[in-house]
């Protein structure tokens, strides 16, 4: 094994790219990332690890925009990210000198996931190492898309995903909660399922909202705040609801 | 020592403009003076003179894109073709339009299609016309300067409706209503401007565009041959019409026939 996983362009006899899974493993140390796509509304949501007191928090943003209806959040690798996030900006400003329109979801994504994949077929560099998780909106037909990609380069959509810190858990309770929803409803299930993982609290969380009209907007601590309290006050309710009956109504 | 004609020219070239540079300029004037200024260097002049004639144009209307040609091809004062293919199918629902050097506009038109298909397989879509026409003057741009030749209209109807772009091999594109390219083309625009309005019908329209290619081929030496006529809308394009100049000119004077008695008697006697 130790042979088959210095140089990336080999493949291990039992058709591994150890590079690749490598990265994948750098993913799966990054912070939790969730993207959850509504009818009207796709919102994203990622993990804040506590931030040093004297470090300035708004200059780690995590979620960043592509272009006005086009915003990514990964996990990962955040150098590798900030890279990545360059290149597609400017290839999303390209594609509008070109063809005098702003890029579709799908073609950025297919543009990132490119760019990924070639670094796992080139001599002497390494994959990029990291999952981005790619939102927008298209601009002809408004419809809302959410994708994924990963470090091989592959890329599909999704109606909500996870990536990230224990990434598994999240797409599991997505999997169980996840049904068609918008406006604050997306929010709250993004919340929720990154609450699922983290510690509650708006000053742990990131949200941000992208909408066709608005574009993306970030959600401050305190509107976070709020709706956690929301959340946290439905599960209790919920909690109340399925408590058995008191036993003094029986004989 | 410039004609003053060329003074006249209202597209704001620079000095040292090329044979060509006039040629592709709207509003151009007929060959017969071009052939004044070519002195020099003759063989090259030949063969710039080999496509001296255009009578091409297209215009949007309420229901969609006209595009129409002639189809002659002259080398100097030898008419080298009467049946030259000038409406280039890029793909169902795009056309190009030939003007200046022949095979500059049939390769980078086929490129273009190919280009344009390419982009429908990646992005599971059409091409925009905006799109295809910004394909294609990048491509002109970067050859500038290099030779090329190229004076071409992109119509098409995409999914924001009829579009219509002029694009050149200086590397100019122009978004238009109406555009008309070619020696013959002060002609045809005469025509074009008085008939058209927006609400016309599609026959009304391919009407009215024949008509200008009529009056172009008629009045301008450099162009002739057959008046083509395609029609784009929702559907794609369509060719409405592919008329001989010669018939259609007894289409529209037709004979009126003169009593030959009537000569007779007057004719003054020996």
């Amino acid at each position: 094994m130790a042979r088959y996983d210095r140089a990336i362009t080999v493949f291990s006899p039992d058709g591994h790219l150890f590079q690749v899974e490598y990265a994948l493993e750098a993913v799966r140390k990054g912070n939790a990332a969730v993207g959850v796509r509504g009818t009207d509304a796709i919102v994203l949501g990622v993990e804040k690890k506590s931030t040093p007191k004297l470090q300035d928090s708004r200059s780690v943003r995590k979620i960043v925009s592509l272009d006005t209806h086009i915003a990514l959040a990964c996990a990962g690798l955040k150098a590798d990210a900030r890279v990545l996030i360059n290149r597609a900006r400017i290839e999303c400003q390209s594609h509008r000198l070109t063809v005098e329109d702003p890029v579709t979801v799908e073609y950025i994504t297919r543009y990132i996931a490119g760019l990924q994949q070639k670094y796992t077929q080139s001599g002497g560099v390494r994959p990029f190492g990291l999952s981005a998780l790619i939102v927008g909106f298209d601009p002809d037909t408004g419809v809302p898309a959410l994708y994924q990609t990963d470090p091989s380069g592959t890329f599909s959509a999704w109606k909500a995903n996870a990536t990230g810190r224990n990434s598994n858990s999240m797409r599991e309770f997505l999997e169980k909660n996840y049904k068609e929803t918008s406006g604050q409803e997306t929010v709250k299930l993004a919340i929720r399922a990154l609450l699922e993982v983290v510690e509650s609290g708006g000053k742990n969380i990131e949200i941000a909202v992208m909408t066709k009209e608005q574009g993306l907007r970030q959600l401050e601590e305190a509107e976070i705040d709020a709706i956690v309290a929301e959340i946290e006050a439905e599960k209790a309710a919920a909690e109340a609801a399925k408590k058995p009956p008191s036993k003094d109504s029986l004989v | 020592m410039r004609p003053s004609w060329r003074m006249r020219t209202a597209c704001g070239r620079r000095a040292g403009d090329t044979l060509f540079d006039s040629r592709l300029a709207l509003g151009n004037f007929p060959s017969t003076f071009e052939i004044k200024r070519v002195g020099s260097n003759s063989v090259e002049a030949f063969e710039k003179l080999k496509l001296l004639s255009r009578a091409t144009l297209a215009f949007i209307f309420k229901e969609g894109v006209i595009v129409a040609a002639d189809s002659r091809a002259s080398m100097g004062g030898y008419i080298s073709s009467q049946s030259v293919k000038k409406i280039i199918e890029i793909n169902p629902y795009m056309l190009g339009t030939m003007a200046g050097g022949a095979a500059d506009c049939q390769f980078w038109h086929r490129n273009l299609g190919i280009k344009c298909r390419l982009h429908e397989l990646a992005n599971k879509r059409r091409i925009s016309v905006t799109g295809a026409s910004k394909l294609l003057s990048n491509i002109l741009y970067s050859y500038r300067g290099m030779g090329l030749s190229v004076g071409t209209m992109i119509a098409g109807w995409d999914e924001k409706g009829p579009g219509l772009y002029y694009v050149d091999s200086e590397g100019g594109r122009l978004k238009g209503t109406r555009f008309s390219v070619g020696s013959g083309s002060p002609y045809a625009y005469g025509v074009l401007d008085n008939g058209y309005r927006f609400d016309m019908t599609v026959e009304e329209a391919a009407e009215l565009a024949r008509r200008a290619i009529y009056h172009a081929t008629f009045r301008d030496g450099a162009s002739g041959g057959v008046a083509s006529v395609y029609y784009v809308g929702p559907d794609g394009w369509k060719k409405m019409s592919g008329d001989d100049v010669g018939e259609l000119h007894y289409k529209y004077y037709p004979v009126v026939p003169t009593p030959i008695e009537q000569e007779m008697v007057d004719a003054p006697a020996a």
